[in-house]
């Protein structure tokens, strides 16, 4: 067991388990798009990166990588965070900016601007899909190719592998493909309506009193 | 160009057909072919139980693995900052003209592939014109016939 704190609230958690896990069992939401419970982390989206101080200094981190240690100090909602992840959700809107995942986590976010060239790539190189095929069909059927701009998800040779079972669960897990934005026009890469329009889920784990969910009130992102 | 599977099943025996070892099967794969072919990948995915996925992401990660057919005779052009300024541009036109092709591509004749490089780290040398590994330099368009005339069987075509 190894003792750390969280926005200040010290807590206990089990030894090898991840920032983001402990955050969670005390009920502070952190923002996540490439993290899945039941899938290895990642680390891809560096949408939950949270501030670690260590004395005077601090640094950012990915908090569904990072373990948990003795004494950490761990800030979910700190200026410096709110503004880093902001600027990171705007990166993958301005490569992506048809996910409706996206656009919800831009609009609970307050963004309303993407100041960022759009070049729809249709891919955040999240990996959850190649995960999901590696790790819960155990196929492996679909991976990364090639690297730097030119990398993204493809099969071997472009074709239709001997793996696949086709059972869609690469696409059911795709933050583009499963939920596609569908607002016609978007201004300044976002579109912002849905999460003014329909109501979203409460969240599951709400204590009531966590400052992490932001003065937007407790959504899930 | 199809590929020997025996050939392919012993680089992997020699390499114990362990996983660790893929970079350097598939080195050794393309320095018996010259490129990666589709079948000898397709084995070696079998060979080491690994899906075909993760070979071809590997083969496709690194510049120096090709997918696609290559000549008998590699040449790569510096084009790095201390070959620029000494006219490796003008190296490589005359390269490109000499043998009828562009960068990445393949002489009809199956003999000649061209490629340019960002920089091999003997700037000293430059303008540099590898072909197979040996290395040519202080190039000038005047010399690339003489570097390129080992891989042509009639000096004169």
């Amino acid at each position: 067991m190894v003792e750390l704190t969280i926005d200040g609230v010290r807590t206990i958690a089990l030894e090898g388990t991840t920032v983001l896990e402990a955050a969670t069992e005390m009920g502070i939401i952190i923002p996540t798009l490439c993290y899945h419970p039941a899938l290895s982390p990642y680390g891809a989206c560096r949408v939950c990166i949270v501030e670690v101080v260590k004395g005077n200094r601090s640094s950012l981190e990915a908090s569904c990588t990072l373990p948990v240690e003795d004494g950490q100090v761990i800030l979910t909602n700190s200026e410096k965070v709110r503004k880093t992840r902001e600027l990171i959700v705007e990166l993958l809107l301005a490569s992506c900016p048809n996910s409706k995942t996206l656009q919800d986590m831009a609009a609970n976010m307050g963004i309303n601007k993407v100041r960022f060239k759009i070049k729809d790539r249709g891919c955040i190189l999240c990996g959850l899909c190649v995960r999901y095929c590696k790790e819960q069909m155990k196929s492996g059927g679909i991976g990364f190719i090639g690297r730097g701009t030119s990398r993204r998800v493809a099969t071997a040779f472009d074709v239709t592998p001997e793996e696949c079972r086709n059972c869609g669960g690469c696409e059911w897990i795709c933050p583009v493909c499963e939920r596609a934005c569908t607002a016609g026009n978007l201004i300044d890469g976002v579109c912002g309506g849905c999460q003014n329009l329909i109501p979203v889920e409460t969240c599951p784990v709400c204590t009531g009193c966590s400052e992490s969910v932001g003065p937007q009130g407790h959504k899930v992102y | 160009m199809k590929s020997d599977c025996e050939k392919v099943a012993a680089i992997v025996i020699k390499y114990g057909g362990n996983h660790d070892s893929l970079i350097s099967i598939l080195q050794d794969i393309q320095s018996e072919y010259h490129f990666l072919p589709e079948d000898a990948l397709r084995a070696v995915a079998s060979q080491l139980d690994l899906p075909l996925i993760q070979v071809y992401g590997v083969a496709t990660f690194f510049k120096a693995f090709s997918l696609k057919q290559r000549g008998e005779h590699m040449v790569s052009v510096c084009l790095g900052t201390a070959c620029h300024v000494r006219r490796a541009p003008a190296v490589l036109d005359e390269v490109k003209r000499q043998l009828g092709i562009e960068p990445g591509e393949t002489t009809e004749d199956m003999r000649f592939s061209l490629e340019t490089v960002n920089c091999l780290g003997a700037c000293a040398l430059g303008p540099i014109l590898v072909v197979d590994g040996k290395y040519h330099g202080q190039m000038s368009p005047g010399k690339i016939k003489k570097a390129l005339r080992k891989g042509k069987r009639n000096p004169e075509g």
